[in-house]
């Protein structure tokens, strides 16, 4: 009886188990392979010498600029996120606060709209004679249009600026699940014994979140060192490739013009180890601080 | 009573609201003016979302529009990529939690890790894979990759802790087979992990773009995703078209969004217990 019912078991696993050993696992060996080799599609030869796809990163200019715009959004675009984010659901946690659904909906509603379309509606905004211009030249702030995606600068400060919007609420939909266990008059003593909003943040707030914390940095990395949709459809790249992403640049060199397998499996190659490295760092960090 | 030390959140959280409604609020104006007006940043409503709506179809019926077959594609993909996900990914949490041993435990931790292959890097074995078995620019070639997620699997497994064991033994004492207890028992009893999954399995689809840009070929195999950001890939961009485009690739999701926003939420959340 035993063994028939654990039969069962992995007869009801077992399909699932095989498509992502067939659609991940697979591909991300095969990929290590293709990454030695040269050409693409039909006629990929063995390179030469064997780690020549990698040592050809290092003189890639437009890789050098992915990565380090990849390490300019994570420094600055996830800690500010996520700061806002704990902050919001912080504040919605409040039960004395009104109206916290419909705060709570405004501030989720982005991830309801598609990394392609939001892409879309911020290219138009930032448009040269577009929205924010008209606004700002109102205003008096400036007093010529300042080409938003036309420099390298602004565009990054763009691209920021959009992923903020799109992915905060999303965090705090996270923190407000984690905080729901939190006894909301915890704050209430804490309150009453002098401490001031600053101070519950930190010392109740983020500590009661912290396995929450690690899980969206995590997720923030993985998100972060992924970043297409928006590369493509925002700025395109430009100006000049300097806002393009890894893994745009990995299409690009897949897929466009010459196309090159092998030395795109290289830097997708990279990009998995950078995953896995970061997210090994982040756990370990997370761990310590008990 | 408005609290008056709170008013320093209220007035945070509304210009913060205000922040995340207005670029859709802009979608919605945008695609009702014209391109020029648009370009210019004309904030409020215009008369010529008909216009607009005439130059995506571009001259053809409504049934035979590029719009047409893109939202059609979308929506047949998105359905069956629902479908079928949470049925063999609800079947592998039904039995890596409810049939578990040691075996069936590391051979879950091993599929975990498949979280942390990135997208772009199984994308060119994939694509290989796809047209050697001829699936490119089909149903299939878009879908089979994603069927399987291991964060749709943890979620089921995690939600079917609490899952009654007492119901599983009454069930086999009364002779239900073991496939007979998931389709009558555990899956009525899941119902609310379902709809979770469901709203974010669809969702993830109706959005995906970048294996569709690698697997769909065809331009009659078009999802939205690749039709508006085609549209805005031209030379001369309309832009009133293009909000009028981005708005109907919005407007499903959104819909979803607000009917059931609590099982998105769920389902983004997923596994977090």
């Amino acid at each position: 009886m035993e063994k028939k019912t654990n039969r069962w078991g992995w007869a009801f696993l077992i399909t699932a188990s095989a498509m992502i050993m067939i659609f991940s696992f697979y591909p991300m060996i095969a990929a290590l392979i293709t990454s030695f080799k040269t050409g693409s599609s039909a006629n990929m030869k063995w390179a030469e010498p064997w780690y020549n796809n990698y040592a050809r990163m290092f003189k890639d200019k437009t890789f050098i600029t992915s990565l380090k715009n990849t390490f300019l959004y994570l420094i600055i675009q996830v800690p500010v996120m996520l700061v806002l984010a704990i902050l919001l659901a912080q504040l919605l946690n409040n039960p004395h606060l009104k109206c916290r659904g419909l705060f709570r909906t405004c501030i989720f509603l982005p991830c309801a709209i598609s990394l392609v379309s939001y892409s879309l509606i911020f290219r138009t905004l930032f448009y040269d004679t577009g929205l924010i211009n008209s606004v700002l030249m109102k205003l008096g702030i400036i007093h010529e249009n300042i080409k938003w995606l036309g420099q390298t600068n602004t565009a990054r400060g763009v691209i920021i600026f959009a992923l903020i919007w799109r992915w905060t609420g999303y965090n705090m939909v996270f923190y407000l699940a984690g905080l729901q266990n939190l006894d909301y008059q915890v704050y209430e003593a804490a309150q009453i014994d002098g401490a001031n909003g600053w101070q519950t943040f930190w010392k109740i707030t983020v500590p009661q979140l912290r396995p929450v914390i690690i899980m969206t940095v995590i997720m923030s990395i993985n998100g972060t060192l992924q970043l297409y949709d928006e590369s493509v459809n925002l700025t395109n790249g430009g100006p000049a490739g300097t806002t393009m992403t890894m893994s745009h640049h990995i299409y690009n060199t897949a897929f466009q013009g010459k196309a090159n397998f092998g030395y795109a499996s290289a830097l997708s190659f990279v990009v998995f180890i950078l995953v896995a490295i970061l997210a090994a760092i982040n756990l370990k960090v997370g761990d310590k601080r008990d | 009573m408005i609290q008056r030390r709170l008013i320093p959140s209220y007035i945070f959280l509304i210009l913060f609201s205000a922040f995340s409604i207005f670029p859709l609020f802009w979608m919605v104006t945008a695609a009702t003016n014209t391109t020029v007006d648009v370009s210019q940043g004309r904030l409020w409503f215009g008369m010529f979302s008909a216009e607009n709506f005439k130059t995506l179809l571009d001259g053809m019926p409504f049934f035979e529009s590029k719009l047409w077959s893109a939202m059609r594609n979308s929506f047949v993909f998105a359905a069956v990529q629902t479908v079928l996900s949470l049925l063999i990914c609800s079947l592998a949490g039904f039995g890596f939690e409810l049939y578990h041993d040691k075996a069936k435990d590391a051979l879950f931790g091993v599929l975990l890790m498949a979280m942390m292959i990135p997208g772009v890097a199984t994308m060119i074995p994939l694509f290989t894979m796809m047209s050697k078995m001829k699936l490119l620019s089909s149903v299939w070639g878009f879908i089979l990759p994603s069927i399987a997620t291991p964060f749709l699997i943890m979620m089921f497994r995690q939600n079917s802790r609490n899952f009654p064991i007492a119901l599983l033994d009454a069930a086999r004492l009364d002779g239900l087979s073991e496939i007979g207890i998931f389709f009558r028992i555990y899956m009525p009893v899941m119902k609310s992990t379902y709809a979770a999954a469901a709203v974010i399995t669809f969702m993830n689809a109706w959005n995906a773009y970048l294996w569709p840009r690698v697997v769909l070929k065809a331009p009659e195999s078009q999802t939205m995703p690749l039709y508006i950001a085609n549209l805005a890939g031209g030379y001369t961009i309309d832009y009133g078209a293009l909000m009028m485009s981005v708005l109907f690739c919005s407007l499903p999701t959104v819909i979803i969004f607000f009917i059931l926003q609590k099982q998105f939420a769920e389902g983004i959340t997923g596994a977090v217990k």
